[in-house]
């Protein structure tokens, strides 16, 4: 560019203070300090909300973090935790899903099914309940995208034909014992990595997350861009290292970690890289803030939309193939009950933003903590589920609350 | 280097880049485009003047591709071509600031600027594409608090600011600006205004559309006027006074009022003819 006459001397240094002001301890506190001032929350409330539910709960009932509760807690959760994950992609797109409980519930009685009267092997009933999730999500992709129809009206009239073909399928018996030797019973019940293993995969991760880091501030550096040091991001991946092993060693000290958590953990940081680092991703993104800019940037807006509603429905049918597992049964009431609200709730609470555009896939982990922290301790505390459903909603309605004001806040400080 | 300028382009340097002959454009029996002539010309900022329902925002979507000309002639780079969508304006290298900017809040900066052309294949080319634009943003000596916080946070000025340079990350030749100064308060027209400054020290043809004389005057080369769908004369700023302009804007000299108070000084009969 050295043929471009120039009027005015160039600004010296960076356009991006806050960067170089980041990248110092004292101005990444400051930094995020304004952040959350105007708005821009994150994850920050649901942590604090979940350190407190847990001190909470922990005092009146010493026995609730104890190492086999949390072993519980972490497989117990994973079947509505896959559906959160889905509820969280329509939210990104300011859409939702409300047949997703009906929709495991199909995928569980398919199961069901398939592995008894029909005599499918494993394999071919999860492929056939996992395709089913997908051409329903098809169906609600094409009719939102073709016929406009809200969303919730559409997946509301899915809510109640899925529920009609999950009581088809399941015939007059109503219920299913799936065989206990099947291998996703099995997987969602006996299924822990071995103690060294534990530990081994929380080193392997502290040492990919360095690996990445250091791979993307090397990168940084070769297109100009200030970077961390390797200092610093070897400290952080130490402390990531301390924490991981920390978690290894007391779930070690009862049975241990859960395959389920494992894939559960893994789906979360597949679903948040390709939200974050793909084109698909920043797709779903540009859609949730803008439509109307994201079409004009040459996205091709319907194409985004149907793929938020197969993902979401997708995940939903593997929750329900999940749930089957750890219950290793199929009835009238999978998925029904609490199944839908939980997953949404879920989703909400991480910090999703009901209004789109904001949010991550790190939101149904930490929603779906909260939520299983809450109705794990009640138990514990033998209170009635008439108790857990109040607390659980009046959990929601404060993360929705925080959503809003934050939203209100963004307004305040330049247009949201 | 990955942006170019036109200069660097290898072409005939051109000075007039885009000119319209005799273009018009009818919405039903209303006719909002009456065979318009328009020239814009290669590190020349052209502004568009004219009253509501000139013409002004038909002229920019015929160039846009929103809205295709009935009739007329298009030359870009004397070439005969035809726009019929945004994208072919777009590939002929016509880029377009629309009004309501059209930003996606909830991203940061490099994430508006490069969107819908995001580098790299599956996966995003992150520090490329910020790499690119601290350096396109540099060069327009825009100054943003932060590249990587979501655009919501910045002030009316500074989005105008994304919204330009994103027109600039296609590596167009002409820059079309719909009110760009209209929502904002002093200091950030300045900023805007400096920015278009920019844009034409890069060598690139600007037309601004814009009601405010003190742009005009503070930016513009040429002004073209344009009233009740006709081009109403170019006037080069330099050598026009403000009230040329405005009274080719308000068509004072032909209007009904004007003629009534000119006949009423001139002889008084006037007044028993209305």
């Amino acid at each position: 560019m050295s043929n471009v006459p120039a009027t005015k001397p160039l600004t010296p240094g960076s356009p991006d203070e806050e960067l170089a002001r980041g990248l110092s301890l004292r101005g990444a506190a400051a930094t995020m300090v304004a952040r959350v001032r105007a708005g821009q929350l994150g994850s920050l409330p649901i942590v604090v909300g979940l350190v407190l539910i847990w001190g909470i709960l922990q005092s009146l009932n010493s026995a609730f973090l104890s190492s086999r509760d949390l072993v519980n807690l972490a497989t117990e959760m994973v079947p509505v935790g896959v559906i959160a994950i889905g509820i969280v992609l329509v939210l990104l797109v300011a859409e939702i899903d409300l047949s997703v409980g009906s929709m495991s519930g199909v995928a569980s009685s398919i199961l069901g099914v398939g592995l008894t009267s029909r005599g499918w092997s494993l394999p071919v009933s999860i492929v056939v309940a996992l395709a089913v999730g997908v051409v329903v999500g098809l169906v609600y992709g094409f009719a939102y995208v073709r016929f406009r129809v809200p969303s919730f009206v559409i997946t509301l009239a899915g809510l109640l034909a899925l529920l009609g073909l999950q009581l088809h399928i399941l015939g007059t018996g109503g219920s299913i014992n799936l065989p206990f030797q099947s291998g996703i019973v099995q997987f969602m019940q006996n299924d822990f990595l071995p103690p060294l293993a534990a530990y081994a995969l929380a080193a392997a991760c502290s040492v990919a997350f360095f690996g990445s880091r250091l791979g993307l501030a090397r990168r940084r550096r070769r297109h100009g861009l200030p970077a961390r040091g390797v200092l610093a991001i070897a400290v952080s991946a130490l402390v990531l290292l301390v924490a991981l092993e920390a978690v290894a060693w007391y779930l070690n000290r009862a049975r241990g970690v859960s395959m389920p958590f494992v894939l559960f953990v893994a789906l979360v940081i597949v679903v948040d890289w390709a939200l974050k680092r793909t084109k698909w991703g920043r797709g779903v993104y540009a859609v949730g803030g803008s439509v109307e800019a994201a079409r004009r940037a040459g996205i091709r807006v319907s194409l985004t939309y149907l793929s938020v509603f197969v993902g979401c429905s997708f995940l939903a049918a593997l929750g329900g193939l999940l749930a089957a597992g750890r219950l290793s049964a199929a009835s009238i009431s999978s998925g029904t009950g609490d199944v839908n609200l939980n997953a949404i709730a879920a989703a909400v609470i991480g910090g999703t933003s009901l209004f789109g555009g904001r949010g991550s896939a790190y939101s149904a982990l930490l929603g779906i903590l909260v939520i299983e922290s809450i109705s794990n301790g009640l138990t514990l505390l033998n209170l009635t589920s008439a108790a857990r459903f109040m607390i659980t909603g009046l959990v929601l309605f404060i993360a929705v609350v925080v959503d809003s004001l934050a939203k209100r806040s963004r307004a305040l400080h330049g247009a949201a | 280097m990955p942006l170019k300028t036109t200069a660097t382009r290898g072409r005939p340097r051109l000075r007039s880049v885009l000119s319209l002959h005799g273009v018009s454009k009818s919405f039903g029996a209303v006719r909002a485009l009456n065979s318009v002539n328009l020239e814009v010309r290669r590190g020349e900022v052209t502004a568009l003047l004219g009253d509501n329902g000139a013409g002004k925002s038909t002229l920019v979507k015929v160039l846009s591709g929103v809205h295709p000309a009935d009739a007329g002639e298009l030359y870009f780079d004397d070439e005969r071509v035809s726009i019929t969508s945004p994208a072919e304006a777009r590939e002929l290298g016509i880029a377009t600031v629309y009004q309501d900017l059209a930003l996606c809040d909830n991203l940061d900066v490099v994430a508006n600027l490069f969107l819908g052309q995001e580098h790299g294949h599956l996966t995003l080319a992150e520090e490329q594409m910020e790499g690119q634009a601290r350096e396109l943003l540099r060069q327009l000596s825009a100054k943003l608090p932060s590249l990587r916080a979501p655009v919501a946070g910045l002030s009316g000025g500074q989005r105008q600011t994304v919204a330009i340079a994103r027109a600039l990350v296609g590596d167009p030749s002409v820059v079309i600006l719909d009110e760009p100064t209209a929502a904002l308060g002093v200091e950030q027209t300045a900023e805007v205004l400096n920015l278009v400054e920019a844009l034409r020290d890069r060598g690139l043809a600007v037309l601004i559309i814009t009601h405010n004389m003190a742009d005009v005057e503070a930016v513009a080369d040429r002004a073209a006027v344009m009233r009740l769908g006709r081009d109403n004369g170019v006037f080069p700023i330099d050598s026009t006074t403000h009230e040329e302009i405005l009274a080719a804007i308000t068509g004072a000299m032909e209007n009904a009022a004007s003629t009534r108070a000119a006949r009423r000084r001139s002889g008084g009969t006037g007044e028993s003819s209305t």
